[in-house]
């Protein structure tokens, strides 16, 4: 069988750099194992610009960020292995891997780093009556046919969901010469950036529909157009609100979920609210010497923070290969979740055991104006930040210096307050 | 004349009414810092936006291509058009120039990835 130190399950931004740091921190024997023909991960179609201007100082987009990671992953000589899609870890950390080079293979690992990434909300999960016909397909899906294969699904476009990869691909399909009648979101508000409503809708006209959802779909073979409804604060259907939109394709945005179906069958406690593994400070799961990073552990939305964690659980990696691969020797603190804040990672720390500043990254519930993020053990106050702004679609991030944490004894707390 | 925007620099989103003459901004409210106010500022009088899209290539596969500087937003779709138009052969490397002075902007068009 053959053994590495760390085997690193994905060749994304997250497996790239949990990689990096790994080696940079002196670790030799490292493998990374990716479904796919090349690094990258998501990022190969994700063309537009945007990402990087945390990490590189400057906006970049989605392949270019990519290359620059591949190009360091290269430099370093760190082994990789693509078209082997992972297939099953075990408790002991062998791990199952398919490749048509060489098979069904068991190799062996001394820590494993999950690094999966998330999918899209399927369309069968989707709550809209009648067909299936050709012609509808996950925003995702449709960005990879059109910027990865060159080939455009259709040319009259409904998108349903008005998240960042729906907006993107209204855009996308515009410049690819489809007309795109409308977005379509279900809530009040839309869950993507402002940026990518005023870039990718306002500045093509193309109408945000609000308060809105698809009610009927038709079109038995082939997709002949979709009934649009206005909805009421229970979500529910006005009746006579009804539209009809002629249209050959539409396009779902409803959302990304952490693939973790491995991690599951491997025994990882998944948290409920996150959709991914619940770890400790240094992004361990609760299985010793597996760790998780990138959009598997919870759904990003800035690159920049994917990488920055991601070396993180590298580092932690190498700490517990040079422990000896032995669990941490202190009980752990719990971080609770409290007002307006929908979950954290990490979910409990090891105080005894710091290996330096610890993040605490987290979403809130909803829109806060003027409020601040208190972190507290206890009674005592550890963090206190004014914001004038926070809002769900922003991913927050708090460093608690080491110093402050290490006599700490009692549970965290992370609240939003009104000021 | 009268415009509004919204400001794009922040999660606030602030809605700005922008007061506009002859192509001239003469007063911005709705704002709550400066940068709201350089953002309309820009909007009005010179517009710009960076294109991303794919060339297809000769040999078949897309190459995902950007403007390096940002071009006028009134040109996105004539220099979205000259930009399908190029001709591309593989293999190309990231940052690699595939058009100078694109439509007169000023602005190049380079590979941003490594394909083929
Ligand atoms: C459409 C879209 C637009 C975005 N826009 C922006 C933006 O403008 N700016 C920004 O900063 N961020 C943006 N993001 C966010 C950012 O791109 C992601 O957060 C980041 O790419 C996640 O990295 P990852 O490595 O965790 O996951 P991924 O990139 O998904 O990588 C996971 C990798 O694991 C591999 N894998 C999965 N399962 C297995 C298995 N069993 N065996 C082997 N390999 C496996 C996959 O093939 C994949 O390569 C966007 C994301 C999306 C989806
Ligand atoms: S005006 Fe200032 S506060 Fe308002 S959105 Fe712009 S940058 Fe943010």
């Amino acid at each position: 069988m053959r053994e590495f130190d760390l085997v690193i399950v994905g060749g994304g931004p997250a497996g790239m750099a949990a990689a990096v740091a790994a080696r940079t921190k002196g670790l030799e024997n490292i493998l990374i194992l990716e479904r796919d023909s090349e690094l990258g991960g998501i990022l190969n179609q994700c063309i537009h610009n945007g990402f990087g201007l945390h990490t590189f100082k400057e906006e970049l987009t989605g392949p270019e960020y990519a290359e620059r990671y591949a190009e360091q992953v290269e430099a370093m000589e760190i082994p990789v292995e693509t078209d082997t899609m992972v297939l099953d870890i075990s408790k002991d950390k062998t791990v199952t891997i398919l490749s048509r080079k060489r098979g069904v293979e068991q190799i062996q690992a001394k820590a494993v780093i999950l690094a999966m990434g998330c999918r899209e909300r399927p369309r069968g999960a989707l709550n809209i009556p009648g067909y299936r016909p050709q012609g509808v397909y996950t925003a995702g899906t449709a960005q990879k046919l059109v910027n990865c294969e060159g080939y455009v699904p259709g040319k009259e476009v409904v998108i349903l969901g008005s998240g960042d990869i729906g907006l993107i691909m209204a855009r996308r399909m515009t410049l690819e010469g489809a007309k795109v009648r409308a977005v379509v979101e279900l809530m009040p508000y839309s869950s993507g950036l402002k940026r990518n409503i005023v870039q990718c809708l306002d500045d093509y006209g193309i109408p945000l529909m609000l308060s809105h959802t698809v009610v009927d779909i038709k079109g038995k073979e082939k997709l002949e157009g979709v009934t649009v409804a206005a909805v009421d604060s229970t979500n529910t259907p006005i009746e006579g609100s009804e539209e009809y939109f002629p249209c050959d394709t539409l396009l779902l945005s409803c959302g990304l979920i952490p693939e973790n179906e491995l991690s599951r069958s491997c025994g990882v406690d998944i948290d409920p609210r996150t959709n991914g593994p619940l770890v400790d400070e240094g992004l361990e799961t609760s299985i010793d010497g597996v760790f998780a990073c990138g959009n598997v552990l919870h759904v990003h939305d800035l690159v920049d923070f994917v990488s920055e964690e991601s070396a993180r659980a590298g580092e932690s990696a190498v700490d517990y290969i040079r422990r000896g691969c032995t669990p941490d020797s202190t009980a752990a603190i719990k971080v609770i979740p409290q007002n307006g804040v929908r979950y954290t990672v990490p979910s409990q720390i090891h105080t005894a055991d710091l290996l330096g500043d610890v993040h605490i990254r987290f979403r809130v519930t909803g829109v806060f104006k003027d409020c601040a993020i208190v972190i507290k053990a206890g009674d005592t106050e550890l963090v206190r930040r004014k914001n004038r702004i926070l809002v769900p679609s922003e991913m927050l991030d708090i460093i608690i210096k080491e110093e402050k944490l290490a006599a700490v004894t009692e549970d965290i707390t992370v609240a939003i307050e009104e000021v | 004349m009268t415009k509004i925007l919204t400001c794009i620099n922040c999660p606030m989103g602030c809605e700005l009414t922008v007061e506009v003459e002859n192509g001239k901004v003469l007063s911005v409210s709705g704002n709550t810092c400066k940068r709201g106010e350089l953002y309309a500022e820009s909007e009005i009088t010179a517009p710009t936006r960076t294109i991303t899209t794919t060339v297809i290539s000769e040999q078949g596969r897309p190459v995902p291509v950007k403007t390096a500087q940002p071009i006028p937003k009134d040109k996105i779709f004539e220099c979205t058009a000259a930009i399908k138009a190029l001709k591309v052969s593989l293999p190309v490397k990231v940052g690699q120039v595939l058009a100078d002075d694109l439509l007169g902007t000023g602005s190049q068009v380079t590979a941003t990835k490594s394909v083929g």
